[in-house]
């Protein structure tokens, strides 16, 4: 048996008598004796650090590592600076709890304002929150805040992706909102649609896009903007942060509320979480957003600090009138995408934003070339659908060469996605595969 | 300290990016008028400004944090090696099923393990953190009542002592919330429970021991009323710690439960997160369970599954970090930790009551409350006072302030993985503030000294907000 208790048997026998128990029974007595788990709990027992280490270690070999990666569908494999890690593990930041004691945690609370303010820098919003738990269930938590008496409904476009969907509706099945999805016409929303719906729908608390949308396409966030407030409504946008190095900000767009998820920031893949949640929202929302809040005082001495605040929306002060009951969230993953951020710049942003597009726009017109028709002739950022004979015998051949292909849609699309990572010589053997097979 | 913007130089940068191998192609739609304002900082001056910010943060590495209700335990330096091999952390979510084989058996083996230890048959992990697993255990109690046609019951059941997020939680889920009492012991009020069951009654939400750090001796009396009554009850995790391996929530009448990984199974709290918050369930619940997991080499969702919570399966790596915990402790050392969890708790409490009288003056389980109501009227020093001249101590303080039943609370978790010497130079500290009190209490009212800053005005920061760093004033130079 392996443990971390540092006080011997002896140790706590003797502290037992020193505080009047006999033994380990006494001290739990008091437990009714109906309550108590009498048998032996069946799984294996304890073992040393080394042989732990080879059992987790043999489950990672387990898996199948692709070094070349053409799938993206809301995880997206992109460079992690070797600073991210480096940095965000240091164990004052990994082993601290919830800067509630701010006399002792101006650090994690300085680092947290920081990352507030780059991601009002990246989506043009004035308010950004600490982070939640991932883009799915921060757009679940976005609509919510567009609740009030007389707005109730959700509206939210088919070209959002539907992991994104499926959350936002399971949220709604607790809270009693009704969610009405707006159907989409060549890839994006279908804005005659979305108009009539809206206009149609009094009700109607907020519209819900996505930016560049599930199938890669950038749409057209101005006109939509115009309809969904022309009725009275709030936009929401779910954003992808590195598309934001080079897209028109949700801020210049005029949407109310941005959430997204953070994960392309320096988070790795890391079978699905943990990611990072990002809610932004302009300044007449700031009492609706949803999660904790830093902001910047000063100290007894006049000295510059940072504590949580307008904690009033909380649930440890409102208990069941609070906005919401978050309380842990994803603050190492929010640290992480501010080292992200702080390494890379503005350039460097910019530079990640333009390799991912212009790459994915290689990767479509080889795969053209070769013979795949791409679904949908819009505008997209760095991922995009084509039409495939039988994308089952595609994906399996890239598999043998050590490539994950593109996410395998219904009647035999594939979306795919290309970023940073994608070499040149890598895209056109995923073209030559798509040759060789068909 | 400087603001990592202030530290900001046009023009320096990191050089982390190749030129692009293929024709530069930017979208034809509209592009940002302005770059976003991030920092232009060389690698050297970023890795000086974290490691300052490191220095003005506190982990459990740095010292006791006897925070209650929050198990600050040690976060052991093998999980993070296991939650960093690029086996794991190189896995694209959307892999095929066949080549994800080690993340499955990872989940697998921890479901099994965790399900053993609360005597639940099924579990998800989808839920990103405590709170998170409780809205979806009421999600489950909410459907399985819906599938019975029996849409009356609106009410769900919280005693007065519950943190926070189960109210929460419970309105999130569509519920009316319907506080009860706790009686002079601490615990639940039976007449008070018995008087608001009835046939609107969808669950009960308990965490026991609960958050004064007592066992409800009445548990099995509790969940027979409520399932008499035609509701369900739901266990928070949050304290499982105090009698993990000697009490299973499955064996005393829970149906649904929540666990907190980032507390009882040592992975770290990270700052506030990422956690994990399992909910797990007995057989009748498991058809609604959310998300998708393997199954024989298929990806699958419970047929009448409420949905997910989040876009994939959970914090998997978190998971990864208890997994390895749960390896090395092993069956036969798992009711060790709940054993000398509850130890450390009573010898603090037994060599303090003394001088801070304790809310319940009986056995404690794994933390335990402190009133410092007669201390606040006597000598005008408040629970807050005691907390922050504990920071000049090197000490975390403690939970303030909760649960809200008690006056002036000072709530105490010591957790297992503290030595005996660490336990008596806290209880010094203590005893020492509290001749502070009796010799000069305006001084303890003017703690703490030694930090690097002074009590903070959070009334100013709520009144005027400032959340942002504010550039024009960097223009203005």
């Amino acid at each position: 048996m392996g443990t971390y208790i540092p006080n011997t048997k002896e140790e706590q026998l003797k502290m037992l008598h020193e505080i009047g128990y006999k033994d380990f029974d006494d001290l739990f007595k008091h437990i009714p004796e109906e309550a108590r788990f009498k048998g032996t709990l069946n799984f294996p027992k304890g073992k040393s650090e080394c042989e732990v280490s080879a059992i987790v270690s043999g489950m990672a070999d387990d898996n199948k590592v692709f070094h070349k990666i053409f799938r993206g569908a809301g995880a997206y494999n992109h460079y992690v600076p070797a600073t991210v890690n480096a940095i965000a593990n240091k164990e004052e930041f990994l082993t601290a709890y919830t800067p509630y004691q701010a006399e002792i945690s101006q650090g994690i609370l300085q680092s947290i304002f920081e990352y507030q303010t780059m991601i009002c820098e990246l989506t043009g919003m004035d308010i950004s929150n600490a982070s939640l738990y991932d883009g799915a269930s921060a757009a679940a938590e976005a609509c919510a805040m567009t609740h009030d008496r007389k707005h109730s409904t959700i509206y939210i476009s088919h070209a959002v992706d539907h992991r994104v969907r499926e959350v936002v509706d399971t949220y709604s099945f607790g809270r009693n909102t009704k969610v009405v999805v707006v159907p989409e016409v060549d890839g994006e929303t279908d804005l005659k649609a979305l108009k009539e719906m809206l206009e149609g729908d009094p009700s109607a608390a907020c519209f819900l896009m996505q930016y560049p949308n599930f199938n890669g396409i950038v749409e057209d966030a101005d006109q939509i903007a115009s309809i969904v407030h022309g009725a009275g409504a709030q936009l929401i946008m779910s954003v992808n942060p590195i598309a934001l190095g080079l897209l028109k900000t949700p801020g210049e767009i005029g949407a109310d509320i941005v959430c997204g998820e953070g994960q392309p920031l320096g988070l790795g893949l890391g079978y699905g979480g943990p990611y990072l949640g990002i809610l932004a929202c302009t300044k007449k929302n700031m009492r609706k957003i949803i999660g904790r809040l830093v902001g910047e005082t000063t100290d007894s001495q006049g000295e510059r600090g940072f504590v949580l605040t307008l904690q009033a929306r909380e649930q440890h002060i409102r208990r069941d009138k609070a906005s919401s009951n978050v309380c842990s969230n994803q603050a190492q993953c929010a640290l992480k995408a501010s080292i992200y951020l702080a390494t890379v710049g503005p350039n460097g942003l910019k530079q990640a934003a333009t390799l991912c597009t212009s790459k994915a726009h290689y990767l479509a017109e080889q795969l053209e070339k070769a013979g795949l028709k791409l679904t949908y002739d819009k505008e997209f950022f760095h991922e995009f659908v084509t039409d495939c004979p039988d994308s089952g015998k595609l994906l399996a051949a890239l598999e043998e060469k050590g490539i994950l292909g593109g996410l395998p849609l219904e009647d035999g699309r594939i979306l795919w996605c290309a970023t940073e990572l994608c070499t040149k010589e890598d895209m056109d053997e995923v073209a030559a595969t798509v040759k060789e097979v068909f | 300290m400087k603001l990592i913007f202030e530290r900001s130089v046009p023009g320096r940068g990191q050089d982390i990016f190749p030129e692009c191998d293929v024709d530069i192609r930017l979208p034809e739609t509209p592009l940002r008028e302005e770059a976003p304002k991030l920092p232009e900082i060389s690698e050297n001056e970023m890795g000086r400004h974290y490691t300052q910010l490191a220095k003005e943060a506190r982990g459990v590495n740095d010292g006791f944090y006897p925070l209650g209700s929050c198990t600050m335990k040690h976060n052991p330096r093998i999980n993070e090696a296991m939650a960093s091999l690029p086996g794991f952390t190189n896995v694209h979510p959307l892999q095929p099923a066949d080549t994800v084989k080690g993340c499955t058996e990872a989940i697998d083996t921890l479901r099994n393990i965790l399900c053993e230890i609360t005597g639940m048959d099924d579990m998800t992990f989808q839920p990103a953190a405590g709170a998170h697993g409780e809205f979806t255990g009421l999600l489950l109690i909410k459907a399985y009542h819906k599938s019975r046609g029996d849409e009356g019951r609106t009410e769900i059941i919280v005693p007065d002592s519950a943190h926070g997020t189960n109210p929460a939680s419970a309105a999130m889920a569509g519920y009316k919330v319907v506080e009860i009492k706790s009686n002079d012991h601490g615990t639940i009020d039976m007449d008070d429970l018995k008087a608001h069951l009835g046939p609107q009654t969808a669950g009960l939400m308990l965490t026991n021991p609960n958050t004064v750090g007592l066992f409800d001796e009445n548990i099995m009396e509790i969940t027979r009323l409520v399932h008499e009554a035609g509701g369900l009850c739901y266990y928070d995790g949050a304290n499982l710690n105090a009698v993990i391996g000697m009490v299973r929530p499955g064996d005393i009448g829970f149906d649904v439960i929540h666990l907190n990984l980032h507390k009882t199974f040592s992975t770290p709290h990270g700052g506030g997160g990422p956690g994990s918050g399992p909910c797990g369930c007995k057989d009748f619940l498991a058809k609604f369970l959310p998300g998708k997991r393997v199954i024989d080499g298929e990806y699958t969702q419970a047929p009448e599954s409420i949905g997910c919570v989040t876009g994939f399966y959970g914090n998997f790596l978190v998971m990864v970090r208890a997994l390895t915990y749960l390896l090395f402790n092993g069956s036969d050392g798992v009711p060790e930790l709940a054993k000398n969890a509850v130890l450390n708790a009573n010898y603090m409490q037994e060599k303090l009551k003394d001088l801070y009288p304790v809310a319940y003056d009986t056995t404690c389980m794994h933390e335990f409350v402190m009133s410092l109501e007669s201390i606040h009227k006597e000598k005008n020093v408040s629970a807050l006072d005691v907390a922050k001249a504990l920071l000049d101590f090197g000490i975390h303080p403690p939970t303030m302030y909760f649960p809200l039943i008690v006056d002036e609370a000072l709530m105490v978790e010591p957790t297992e993985t503290e030595s005996r010497e660490v336990l008596d130079n806290a209880i010094a500290a203590f005893r020492a503030i509290y001749k502070k009190i009796i010799e000069s209490p305006e001084s303890v009212a003017a703690s703490p000294v030694t930090t690097p800053i002074k009590r903070l005005d959070e009334v100013g920061a709520a009144r005027h907000p400032i959340l942002k760093y504010d550039f024009s004033g960097e223009k203005a130079e």
